[in-house]
């Protein structure tokens, strides 16, 4: 048997392989993204990036109806936006199997919010499994696609990050043989929902799901572990990992399907003990419907439903004492936040929207790093999309002074993810704000994937490549201007003109990112300082460039110093220094 | 029977190599197999934040994070960010650190202080500290990027597992162009 150290990511990606999957379509979304991009390495499934989750999940559903099995992927906020075909999915059911992969992200490691996907399954009447490891990852994608097919009904697979991002041990398997030919059948009564169609699939869904609750109490995936007999622990996903580490005496109910609950399988467990515990985080899911079947259990009234868990927090929520360190710290420590790497080109357009004094809605991405000092130049961040909807509108109800301040700013991925849907809504009412597209090729944040405008796709063959300028000008934006933002004062410039206009205006900064992998971007020689003619104005500090020290000096007032490590010698401290005092380093 | 599970940290600065490190360490606990978890987030971070890399190993795993207070080892890749992982080493652990030090964002724009003296502060707390001149043993190597494996060569020590089994997976994981190099540097770190 083989064995491999995967991610949970990787395991999905392995098991959907093993599982026969055919298409497999995302949006990147940490902490979901990996599985997509391990999915390349499997030359019988076709993978690819979707333009935003909704496209994803539809393409699964299209994929599913031609009888071939399919994985969409995406994070928790994801399903959000695929939420509007998900919820009459499960109405038509599937034909060849659907699971649809959300990777939660507890503690918010690189989310806007903590939102529990479970209730999805709740909402939508879907089964969802959650596995506790990167072997369970694997076998219960597999599983997922088997229980699809058997029970007529799309799946989900909820990880969290520290399940998507953990490696640990599996053994691998061989691929499932004798799937069926993908095939065209016409189906209207299960494929097309009006309501007369509609409201005979809706009580199937409800029988399903009682059927399931039944089944769910034989299956492997759903076990008791018997230990000590006196304490008895109901949990699931990693919440089971952290309660072994805690309570190693305690019995434990370890669900794999984590609904529809196996409700005899609970009942003849909470029977034994006079406590029990639910141990999950985030929302009280298996407690509130615990709770509602008259079984009295401890659950959020002793673990916080903030954040994540972790073997310590469990321990002390169940001890009520704080841990003790041998070592702790007799003096504050200074914090280290991400920042926008060296070289970055949304640097100089949030130095250019600060100095401009812009009021800046802003988006996901990057970029979103440009709210923090000392660019501080973003005043809003709600989700995929938003900025160009919340510029329209403040805009609707601001003065004219006020309403020339209103900048949207969005990356080129986010922007055709939704934002592209606002902009029509800004040309259509005549709204009057500027938007500016940062277009660096490639969808940065999640760690550098193509998408409609990068000219390549997940597979790494050439596409082509969206003509932004084009795009925004059909949707009836008369003023679009692209500028390079490595040219600081020519892009603040354009900015300022732009921010004056009383109409609808995009600017495009272009440049790509300095880490994309495709046609990647030649580091120049690093700068140095003339500390003789750094006169300590702190001007350069203002970029936030990584790369850029201060030092004490004879003075007192100090100096600039370029760490020649990071440094990619892209020139914009150079630009904003008015001493002349940046030059190429001889090195 | 007890069963003993080993816990090591690494911890640095985004985009210092720690995520190449771990992957490798924890290849070779699965070679010379033991049960390996390991945890760290990616995302955010990446972008020159703070990064901790979990790695736990034994007959059997359950939790991929350490429970707080109970690292064995400690590496770290920078001063600032060992330090601030002190509180999750055991009493009488390990620690192994880069001597090199980077000015985070709030420090640089004078909002925050740098703790001065760190490497002696440590050892006053950790007897078992080693500071390593990574920067110097990597431009030894023949290439000031192979840190890293400098700082995995001096943790490797810690680690009672056969050489070969290292090599194997240094092999295996560094491409050819740097491997020359990368070999070197696990070696001067080794030696240490």
């Amino acid at each position: 048997m083989k064995r491999a150290i995967l991610s949970g990511n990787e395991a999905i990606a392995r098991g959907a392989y093993e599982a026969g999957v055919r298409v497999a379509s995302a949006y990147p979304g940490t902490p979901s993204t990996e599985i997509l991009e391990n999915m390349v390495q499997y030359p019988t499934i076709d993978a690819s990036w979707a333009p935003n989750e909704k496209v994803a999940l539809e393409v699964g559903i299209g994929a599913s109806f031609g009888d071939g099995r399919a994985l969409v992927a995406m994070k928790h906020v994801g399903v959000n936006v695929a939420a509007d075909p998900l919820f009459t999915l499960s109405y038509t059911g599937v034909k060849g199997g659907l699971v649809l992969a959300v990777a939660d992200d507890p503690e918010l490691h690189s989310s806007q919010n903590e939102q529990d996907s479970r209730n999805y399954a709740k909402f939508a009447k879907i089964p969802m499994f959650e596995p506790a490891d990167s072997q369970e990852a694997l076998t219960f994608t597999r599983i997922a696609f088997e229980t699809s097919e058997q029970f007529d009904t799309p799946v989900m697979l909820r990880t969290t990050t520290r399940i998507s991002h953990s490696k640990s041990v599996v053994s691998l398997q061989e691929q499932v043989t004798g799937l069926p030919e993908p095939s065209l059948e016409k189906n209207p009564a299960k494929f097309v929902m009006l309501p007369s169609n509609a409201r005979k699939r809706h009580p199937l869904v409800e029988e399903r799901l009682l059927k399931m609750e039944e089944w769910a109490c034989q299956q492997p995936f759903n076990r008791v572990e018997k230990v000590a007999g006196k304490i008895g622990v109901i949990t699931a996903g990693v919440s089971y990992q952290y309660a072994r580490e805690a309570l190693p005496d305690a019995d434990i109910l370890k669900l794999g399907l984590v609904y529809p609950l196996p409700k005899q399988l609970i009942r003849d467990f909470a029977a034994n003990y006079d406590t029990l515990y639910v141990i999950e985080e985030l929302d009280l899911f298996i407690e509130e419907q615990v709770r509602a079947m008259g079984i009295e259990v401890k659950g959020k009234e002793v673990f916080s439903i903030c954040g994540e868990l972790t073997p310590g927090r469990v321990e002390q929520s169940l001890s009520g004492k704080p841990s003790e360190a041998y070592f702790s710290h007799s003096e504050p420590l200074p914090s280290r936040p991400p920042s926008m790497c060296p070289g970055c080109p949304h640097r100089s357009v949030f130095h250019s929207l600060n100095r401009l004094k812009a009021f800046v809605t802003g988006d996901i991405g990057c970029y979103t790093l440009g709210f923090m000092e000392p660019l501080a130049a973003m005043d809003t961040c709600i989700c995929m999309g938003a900025s160009i909807g919340n510029a329209t509108g403040l805009s609707k109800l601001l003065s004219a002074e006020n309403q020339r301040k209103v900048v949207a700013v969005i990356g080129d991925s986010t922007f055709l993810h939704t934002g592209i849907n606002g902009l029509m809504d800004m040309v259509y009412n005549s709204s009057a704000s500027t938007v500016v597209i940062l277009d660096n090729r490639i969808t940065a944040m999640t760690g550098r994937q193509e998408n409609p405008a990068s000219g390549y796709t997940l597979m790494g063959a050439d596409s082509y490549r969206i003509d932004l300028e084009q795009l925004c000008r059909a949707v009836g934006v008369k003023h679009v201007q692209v500028v390079d933002p490595y040219k600081v004062e020519a892009t603040r410039k354009v900015l300022k003109q732009e921010m004056e206009r009383a109409e609808v205006s995009v600017v495009i900064a272009r440049r790509a990112c300095m880490l994309v992998k495709r046609d990647p971007v030649a580091r120049k020689p690093a700068f140095t300082v003339d500390s003789d003619r750094c006169t300590g104005c702190r001007a350069c500090l203002k970029l936030g460039c990584p790369a850029i020290e201060w030092r004490s000096s004879a003075a007192g007032k100090g100096v600039a110093h370029i760490n020649g490590l990071f440094c990619v010698g892209c020139g914009l401290c150079q630009q904003v220094c008015s001493f002349d005092a940046m030059g190429v380093s001889n090195d | 029977m007890t069963n003993q599970v080993t816990n090591i940290l690494i911890s640095g600065v985004g985009g210092q190599g720690i995520l190449l490190a771990s992957e490798i360490l924890s290849e070779v606990l699965m070679l010379a197999g033991f049960d390996v978890k390991k945890n760290e987030i990616h995302g955010m971070s990446q972008r020159g934040g703070s990064v901790v890399s979990h790695i736990r190993y034994g007959k059997k795993v359950y939790s991929s994070i350490i429970p707080e207070g109970q690292a064995d080892v400690l590496l770290g890749f920078e001063l600032l960010e060992t330090y601030r992982c002190l509180p999750l080493v055991r009493q009488g652990g390990s620690v192994l650190t880069n001597n090199l030090q980077i000015f985070p964002p709030p420090v640089t724009l004078g909002k925050e202080t740098y703790p001065e003296d760190i490497p002696a502060k440590i050892s006053a707390a950790f007897p078992d500290t080693t500071l390593v001149d990574g920067l110097r043993l990597a431009a030894e190597a023949g290439n000031p990027r192979t840190v890293n494996t400098v700082l995995l060569g001096a943790l490797s020590k810690r680690v009672d597992i056969d050489d070969t089994c290292w090599q194997q997976t240094l092999q295996k994981m560094v491409p050819k162009k740097y491997l020359e190099e990368n070999i070197k540097a696990f070696n001067l770190g080794r030696s240490l």
